[in-house]
């Protein structure tokens, strides 16, 4: 304890040389707790995460014993009546809607960023900016019943036309051939995009207004259009800024699960085709967690929420090691 | 603290079983140790009976929770006694009887007699009611289409996959199939709908038996999974070539097209309350032990196919006052309860039935009303 109070002493020095040092002792136990309260709150925050790996692992031991980590992980059966589990659709269910959030998300999201930013007049900035980050205030619910029963019959009567025409397609048709049933892999990604939106577009905005205008300004003077000045000074100078904000939307959309349960259609047969129903992690513990009346049922599904907590991680080192590698090559072309 | 030190003291004498650890762990801790067992305890205990106020907590089926609500809201005006019901599903209940956390748990789906014993309960049913097939073909009314057993279980099979197949339209001569489709919809969530749905299909499709089973939930073959009795509903409703059973109570109220099927005695039957309780007059309850009968499949001209049932589950070692109360509960709900029954869709108990079940009680307990 004594040589934290020094460590706080010592940075404090600088400051209780200037006139106002009366309250020098108040000041010096404010911030005693103040650190003691912050590393507290980071070691809490730590420690619950552990915490919890921990207990999810502890109880999801029973399936962990019974179908070992590569078998469960690769197996398509999930059937409770043999009590027969294996996570391999729901992995990929989780991991192609989010996919497609994301190939729909992000660059609609930089429009709208680089509109707010960029393009439009000042008295249009705030009111387009107050609408996009309301989206995010709308709870999830509201996404899934929104999705069932407005969206789902709408895309219902364009399903026929995606059909026919890009199910025709040799090759990428296979993924967009199916009954129009309006809900599916296709319903749930473009709901979870919407969902998205917000978080990924405001963070893009944010970090595109503190853009120096002295580097706009002199790509302008040289002749560039807004295009150009989007794509070569303001996406390269934000990059590790823009790269987060696509994994936090990432995170969100593979985490969530009411609006996904709505709309995906919840069928734990695998299909090729983005029209046909599927199933995520979390749409299948939402599901199936209130009935799981045996054991290994049980632990089969918490055993799904270790593995969705392991994707989860593996998708955030993915983003630490990619803004990395582009802050090296950044260093070296500079 | 103080109060939930004092409250710690009070429950442990009060609780007879299982607790007695906690009470010498009391007096030997600390104020914060008392603390934290105290709260556990209120958390984990409460739910079962506190004898200050006559108050009564059973969890269980989704199915039956409009029933015990409509019943629990008429009882405490007459009584004063509360009860308060959980749907929190079959599964989850059958979990919280067998800890003791509540007074009475609620199941879709029996208990087998042996695992009644190995686990110290005891089951009894409440009222029955039904699935049915509701279906979304343009063109086809209410009540027109149709459906026999196996033909439902190859159409779930996806074996049958077009509403124009000769095996519907052998059914189904006088009606205009269309070249649509079938899309299959079946409950996502576990669910004593299904359990009764599978059941039947298991019984009537040797290869429904052996490929997918019966259970509250099962790998289906093919089709879409909407949650709970509205989401299977709301996909009928919105796929055009859709099929899917939803709870009879639904059908009334969504104004779904539903199908006739054929019974077992191989006459044509649309659902309807008397059908449900056909289903369950023609079983001897007195003769089934534990009552563990599944109403699925029966004889009887008017009979629905598809009937169900659920089961409330006691603990024989329970103290006597809670059992007492719960009995009292239902008992009062099997004589004065059936309009209500009826008003939401649940078929009542016939009276013999009423009295195989307190018959039941004091053998199995020794003591009944």
């Amino acid at each position: 304890m004594n040589g934290s109070d020094a460590a706080v002493r010592t940075e404090m020095g600088p400051v209780s040389e200037e006139p106002k040092s009366v309250g020098g002792s108040w000041r010096l136990s404010g911030d005693f707790l103040f650190h003691k309260a912050a590393v507290l709150g980071a070691f809490l925050a730590a420690a619950a995460l552990f915490a919890t790996v921990i207990a999810i692992t502890y109880d999801s031991w029973t399936a962990i014993q019974t179908f070992g980590v590569w078998r469960f992980l690769k197996s398509s059966e999930w059937n409770p009546v043999t009590q027969s589990f294996g996570a391999f659709p729901f992995i990929v269910g989780t991991l192609v809607s989010s996919a497609i959030a994301m190939v729909l998300g992000v660059p609609i999201s930089f429009g709208i960023a680089v509109f707010i930013a960029e393009i439009a007049p000042a008295w249009i900035k705030r009111p387009v900016a107050g609408a996009i980050e309301l989206l995010a205030a709308i709870p999830s619910i509201v996404y899934g019943l929104w999705g069932l029963l407005v969206f789902a019959p709408v895309f219902a009567e364009a399903e026929p036309w995606i059909n026919d025409k890009i199910g025709a397609i040799p090759g990428i048709g296979l993924l967009f051939q199916g009954p129009p049933m309006g809900i599916g892999m296709l319903t749930a990604g473009i709901v979870l995009a919407i969902m998205v939106l917000p978080y990924i577009s405001s963070i893009m905005r944010d970090v595109f207004m503190v853009v120096p205008s002295s580097l706009r300004e002199s790509a302008y003077a040289m002749g560039a259009t807004t295009w150009e000045v989007a794509w070569y000074i303001i996406l390269p100078y934000t990059r590790s800024a823009v790269i987060g904000g696509i994994f936090l939307g990432l995170g969100r959309a593979l985490g969530e699960t009411m609006a996904v349960t709505f709309v995906i259609g919840n069928s734990n047969v695998l299909s090729a085709s983005l029209l046909m129903p599927g199933a995520t992690i979390p749409s299948v513990l939402a599901n199936e967690f209130t009935e799981a009346t045996t054991q290994l049922y049980l632990s089969s599904l918490i055993y799904l929420g270790l593995i969705l907590i392991a994707v989860t991680l593996a998708v955030r080192f993915l983003a630490v090691l990619l803004i990395r590698h582009l802050g090296r090559h950044e260093g070296v072309s500079t | 603290m103080k109060f939930h030190l004092w409250r710690t003291k009070e429950m442990t004498t009060q609780k007879e079983d299982g607790n007695v650890k906690s009470k010498s762990k009391t007096r030997l801790g600390g104020m914060l140790w008392a603390a934290v067992i105290a709260l556990a305890l209120v958390a984990v205990s409460s739910p079962g009976v506190s004898t200050a106020s006559t108050s009564l907590t059973g969890a269980g089926s989704t199915w039956v929770y409009p029933l015990v609500a409509k019943w629990s809201a008429e009882y405490k005006k007459l009584t004063g006694t509360e009860v308060n019901y959980q749907s929190i599903g079959s599964g989850g209940g059958i979990a919280q009887i067998k800890k003791g956390t509540v007074a009475f748990g609620a199941s879709d789906m029996p208990l087998k007699p042996e695992d009644l014993k190995a686990a110290g309960l005891i089951q009894f049913p409440t009222a029955v009611a039904g699935a049915d097939l509701a279906y979304n073909i343009p063109g086809i009314k209410a009540g027109q289409l149709i459906l026999s057993g196996p033909l439902v279980a190859d159409i779930y099979l996806a074996k049958v996959k077009k509403w124009n197949d000769p095996a519907i339209a052998k059914l189904n001569p006088h009606l205009k199939l269309p070249d649509m489709a079938i899309t299959c919809v079946h409950r996502s969530d576990g669910s004593g709908t299904t359990f009764t749905f599978t059941d039947y299909l298991s019984k009537v499709s040797p290869e429904w038996k052996e490929k997918v089973g019966e259970n509250t939930s099962v790998a289906w073959p093919t089709g879409v999974g909407g949650k709970g009795n509205e989401g299977v509903a709301s996909y009928v409703q919105r796929i055009p070539g859709a099929i899917g059973y939803v709870e009879y109570a639904y059908i009334l109220e969504t104004h779904l097209a539903d199908a006739r099927m054929i019974n077992r005695d191989g006459k044509i039957v649309r659902p309807s309350l008397k059908g449900f309780q056909d289903a369950s007059a023609h079983v001897d309850w007195t003769k089934a032990q534990d009552f563990y009968v599944i109403l699925t499949d029966h004889t009887g001209p008017d009979t629905w196919p598809i009937s169900g049932c659920t089961w409330q589950i006691l603990r024989k070692n329970a103290p006597k006052e809670t059992n007492l109360e719960v009995m009292k509960f239902f008992d009062w709900g099997f004589e004065h309860g059936q309009e209500m029954a009826r008003s939401i869709s649940f078929g009542p108990l016939p009276p013999s039935t009423v009295a195989a079940i307190k018959a039941y009680w004091k053998s199995e307990l020794g003591y009944g009303l």
